[in-house]
């Protein structure tokens, strides 16, 4: 087991938005998270980086136990060195270049010399398709572009997890295709990657397993194929149906 | 204009420019660099919400903001002497301007700090970078940017207001121009010839406002 979640919990102004979720991620797994708006999904996606504290949960990974609610700012620093995050909106470093922005990481964070640095971003940047604007400012770009040197990003520090936050949906649909496609590219090249998403296609085509969050709880989880061929619960019946209808 | 008052202004002109480059620019230089100080480290212990010390800066721009420039200069000067607090004319001026300009400044840093998306800090903290990393090399420059023309107008306003220096003994360019006119009763033709050079002052600084923004615009675009 790589990670496992337990009993995260979180609360807004007394209003429970995480009912105590687990989950357990293998390495290589790609897990869609599920799930209508307000299910609580980003919140927890954002409790396990530390965006977010939950007000309880544990997580285990690579076997060291983090406190969800009380981990130290060293602890978090330690865990956030293995993981990676990609937003709904960008978030690159709107006053850094292509480049610096994912160098930044590297030089500032990880310590690493400049030219070594550089190298590392190049790659990564080749790998989402993005190596040819290096000393372009991410307002110069489109949404899927900077979605592509923010994946770029996070692919540089060399995480054992890439976490995203609803990476398409703040993107015009014809742009969707470009991120999801190096989306799939990563997860076959063997990346663990926990994806909060809307993209059917994607959760059913591309991730391995399904985590379907309902007012702040699991409702099912287990394979793509089992979870949109044979939905056990009611829920998930309902919820997979209106995919559906929403398609036709 | 007759000919004994063309006189006087060619060659009062550059008495009143050398007291104007060697005083009133240094001093604005000098209150200005002490203000942008002061205004960066008061915006950035509000932003970051330091606890007491938020209080104390919120207490300090109250201050200064309720309470008249030439008031605060004369306190300093004239004042504090009395409880044994006694300060050079000059950077007297250096210290009231600073720490008053410094309190309108203060909140436009402030601001343009809390215009700069919360993504941006998130997004740090997951690449690894430290908060005070991210404050100087992703969420300052960015605030600079958009405070920029406050901050101009600040300097602008203050390189104006050093003329107040001028009550408490400051032999800068205005006072200059008084000294002078109390030679030769010649109050509007001296005085517009000093708003002049104000105004040439003024105008090369908003040339240079114009070119700065233009290159802080290199990264160009809206806020994500």
């Amino acid at each position: 087991m790589m990670l496992e979640a337990k009993n995260v919990r979180k609360s807004f102004d007394g209003r429970e938005v995480l009912r105590g979720i687990d989950l357990q991620v293998e390495k290589g797994d790609v897990i869609a998270i599920l799930g209508p708006s307000g299910s609580g999904k980003t919140t927890f996606l954002r409790c396990l980086n530390f965006l977010e504290r939950a007000d309880a949960g544990e997580l285990v990974f690579d076997g060291e136990r983090f406190d969800l609610h009380a981990a130290s700012r060293a602890d978090i620093a330690r865990l956030r060195k293995k993981t990676a995050f990609v937003f709904q909106n960008y978030n690159l470093f709107l006053n850094k270049t292509v480049l610096q922005n994912v160098t930044l990481g590297l030089t500032l964070g990880a310590r690493m010399k400049k030219d070594a640095a550089r190298e590392i971003a190049v790659k990564a940047l080749e790998q989402v398709g993005m190596a040819d604007r290096l000393d372009a400012y991410p307002s110069q770009l489109s949404g899927g572009q900077q979605q592509r040197v923010a994946i770029a990003r996070a692919l540089a520090s060399s995480p054992e997890i890439i976490y995203f936050d609803e990476p398409t949906s703040a993107l015009d649909p014809e742009l969707i295709g470009e991120v999801l496609s190096v989306m799939r590219q990563l997860a076959e090249a063997g990346m663990t990657m926990l994806v909060v998403t809307h993209e059917m296609d994607f959760a059913r085509n591309v991730s391995s397993k399904v985590l379907f969050m309902e007012g702040g709880s699991v409702i099912e989880s287990g394979p793509s194929r089992r979870f949109f061929e044979q939905p056990k619960e009611e829920r998930s019946q309902a919820f997979i149906r209106s995919i559906i209808e929403a398609r036709k | 204009m007759n000919e004994r008052l063309w006189g006087i202004l060619v060659d009062s002109f550059p008495k009143l420019l050398d007291y104007g480059i060697r005083v009133t620019v240094p001093l604005t230089i000098l209150s200005f660099a002490l203000a942008l100080l002061i205004s960066v480290v008061v915006a950035l212990i509000q932003y970051a919400q330091v606890k007491v010390l938020r209080q104390v800066c919120r207490f300090y721009i109250w201050i200064i903001r309720g309470t008249p420039l030439l008031v605060q200069l004369w306190l300093v000067f004239y004042g504090l002497p009395s409880v044994g607090i006694l300060i050079d004319a000059f950077p007297a001026a250096v210290l009231v301007f600073g720490f008053n300009e410094g309190a309108y400044m203060a909140e436009s840093v402030r601001g343009a700090l809390e215009s700069v998306s919360r993504g941006q800090l998130e997004a740090g903290y997951c690449v690894g970078m430290s908060y005070m990393q991210i404050m100087l090399h992703v969420v300052l420059p960015q605030a600079f940017r958009t405070a920029f023309p406050a901050l101009s107008n600040s300097l602008i306003s203050m390189l104006k207001g050093t003329s107040l220096a001028s009550t408490i003994t400051v032999m800068e360019m205005f006072r200059q121009a008084t000294v002078i006119n109390g030679r030769v009763y010649e109050s509007l033709g001296l005085y517009t010839e000093v708003a002049l050079i104000y105004l040439a002052f003024c105008t090369l600084l908003t040339w240079l406002q114009r070119i700065g923004e233009k290159k802080l615009a290199s990264y160009g675009g809206e806020k994500a």
